[in-house]
């Protein structure tokens, strides 16, 4: 398919990394943001071919790894509801919350549907008046325009019946408390392609002159991530501190101005708790007061649900790039995809998950991430 | 999660308030929100999040990296190392 084959083409991508073995000195370490990301590095074993010494860590850009227990605790209760019909991106349904997870309970005979979209949920809405529709908004920035439309949709059309529980997480406030975190190892970042796609490059700058890291904002298949490595370790080696943008096919430094304004009119910035990382300010968003109506976090009265997370999980350090998964005692043994314990296990993107599918739990040196090539235990 | 899928658009048309469209991926259509988008015309291509056309993909920009390495193969042989 035009604008994905042309960027797998195994010619070019030894061309980038010999560029790249070219221009590294000494050792780097780059963390991509997106799970998106970490699949096509671990699928196509991106960090393997890297020179000696460019080595790539995990983000935390993975919304169904971050969202909170208790947000999926509260998705089961309000699933649990016999007047209730739960609508939910097709990976979120699998995500085990101490009560279980919702394919669990559509087993059980709740009335839990996946959908493609958001407007999906609100033509269920419009199709059933006599049931209340609550759709499972997460997401980031990429999946926040979505999500607002549908908000605003189901309010433009007097659909009482349409509600949203929301856990929204926003980037940029994460990749802050990456970096000031004690013990980070984080020196560039390979931004999130997608997401600025909406939100645009700008908001990166500030992070990029304060803290003295590259990042550039780095598209989803091989060459991009080869681009987005060359170009980071080029600025590292120069002493550059800027923002730089590899996917400028898709990513206007502006962003989508028209997305954003609806954001604006339905959402509004609040704190966040992250799974496995903890609570982060002004890091998500939530509904503006005059959409109360479609809250459903207050509509089913959720809102003061508590969890609490296993305690072998290494998740909150692997999310912050100071661990890998097979470092994990639990890794592939108590904890795989089946029987995931946290955050990085439980959607496909997550580190753990794909390590596991690739893998890389086998432990052995032709199998090795960097890390183990390096000698760093 | 924020997996964006490049496609083409076959179709524009406004259904009640909500402008939408018709994207073709490969072979396969849906039918996608083209709300925040509103310039693209049949044709172009759009990158697709969830049902909604985030941006329109731009020609120029997206050869850019093959012009780059074609460039630095011209000015020096860019040997591919063996591993």
């Amino acid at each position: 398919m035009k604008y994905l084959d042309e960027y797998r083409d195994g010619d070019m991508a030894a061309q980038l990394v010999a560029l790249i073995g070219r221009a590294v000195t000494r050792p780097w370490v780059i963390m991509e943001v997106c799970g998106g990301q970490t699949h096509t590095i671990v699928r196509y074993g991106i960090d393997e071919l890297l020179p000696r010494g460019v080595e790539l860590v995990h983000g935390p850009g993975c919304p169904v790894c971050v969202t909170p227990l208790e947000t999926v605790d509260r998705a089961h209760i309000i699933a649990s509801n016999p007047d209730v019909i739960f609508c939910s991106f097709g990976d979120m349904l699998r995500v085990p919350g101490s009560r279980g997870d919702l394919l669990g309970l559509k087993a059980r005979g709740s009335d839990v549907r996946f959908v493609y979209s958001p407007l999906d949920a609100v033509r269920i809405a419009a199709a059933n008046p006599s049931r209340r529709v609550v759709f499972f908004a997460i997401g980031f920035e990429t999946t926040a325009p979505a999500n607002a439309m549908a908000v605003s949709l189901a309010r433009r059309r007097g659909l009482r019946n349409f509600s949203v529980l929301v856990s929204h997480s926003l980037v940029p406030p994460a990749m802050t408390a990456i970096l000031q975190a004690p013990g980070n190892r984080v020196q560039a970042f390979l931004g999130p392609g997608h997401v600025c796609t909406v939100m645009g490059t700008s908001e990166y700058e500030p992070i990029a002159t304060r803290y003295g890291v590259p990042i550039v904002i780095t598209g989803f298949e091989p060459l991009d991530m080869l681009e987005g490595v060359l170009r980071a370790v080029r600025q590292l080696e120069a002493g550059g501190r800027v923002v730089d943008n590899q996917y400028a096919r898709a990513v206007r430094p502006d962003g989508n101005p028209v997305a954003r304004q609806l954001i604006d009119e339905v959402f509004e910035v609040c704190d966040r708790k992250w799974r496995g990382v903890g609570s982060i300010p002004k890091s998500g968003y939530r509904l503006r007061y005059e959409y109360r109506d479609h809250d459903a976090e207050r509509l089913f009265e959720v809102d003061d649900v508590e969890a609490t997370e296993s305690a072998v999980c290494i998740s909150g350090q692997i999310l912050r790039g100071l661990k890998k998964p097979s470092e994990c005692p639990a890794f592939g043994r108590a904890c795989t995809p089946r029987t995931p314990l946290g955050a990085t296990m439980v959607s496909s993107e997550g580190a753990c998950a794909a390590y596991y599918a690739y893998g890389r739990y086998l432990g052995q040196p032709a199998l090795a991430g960097p890390a183990e090539r390096t000698g760093r235990q | 999660m924020c997996l964006g899928v490049p496609g083409r658009v076959v179709e524009v048309r406004r259904e009640h308030d909500v402008l939408m469209g018709k994207v073709e991926f490969g072979g396969i259509s849906k039918h996608v929100c083209l709300e925040h988008v509103p310039e693209v015309r049949p044709g172009d291509y759009v990158l697709v999040h969830v049902g909604f056309a985030l941006s329109r993909l731009d020609e120029a920009e997206a050869r850019r990296v093959f012009e780059f390495l074609a460039s630095i193969n011209q000015l020096d042989d860019l040997t591919v190392p063996s591993s």
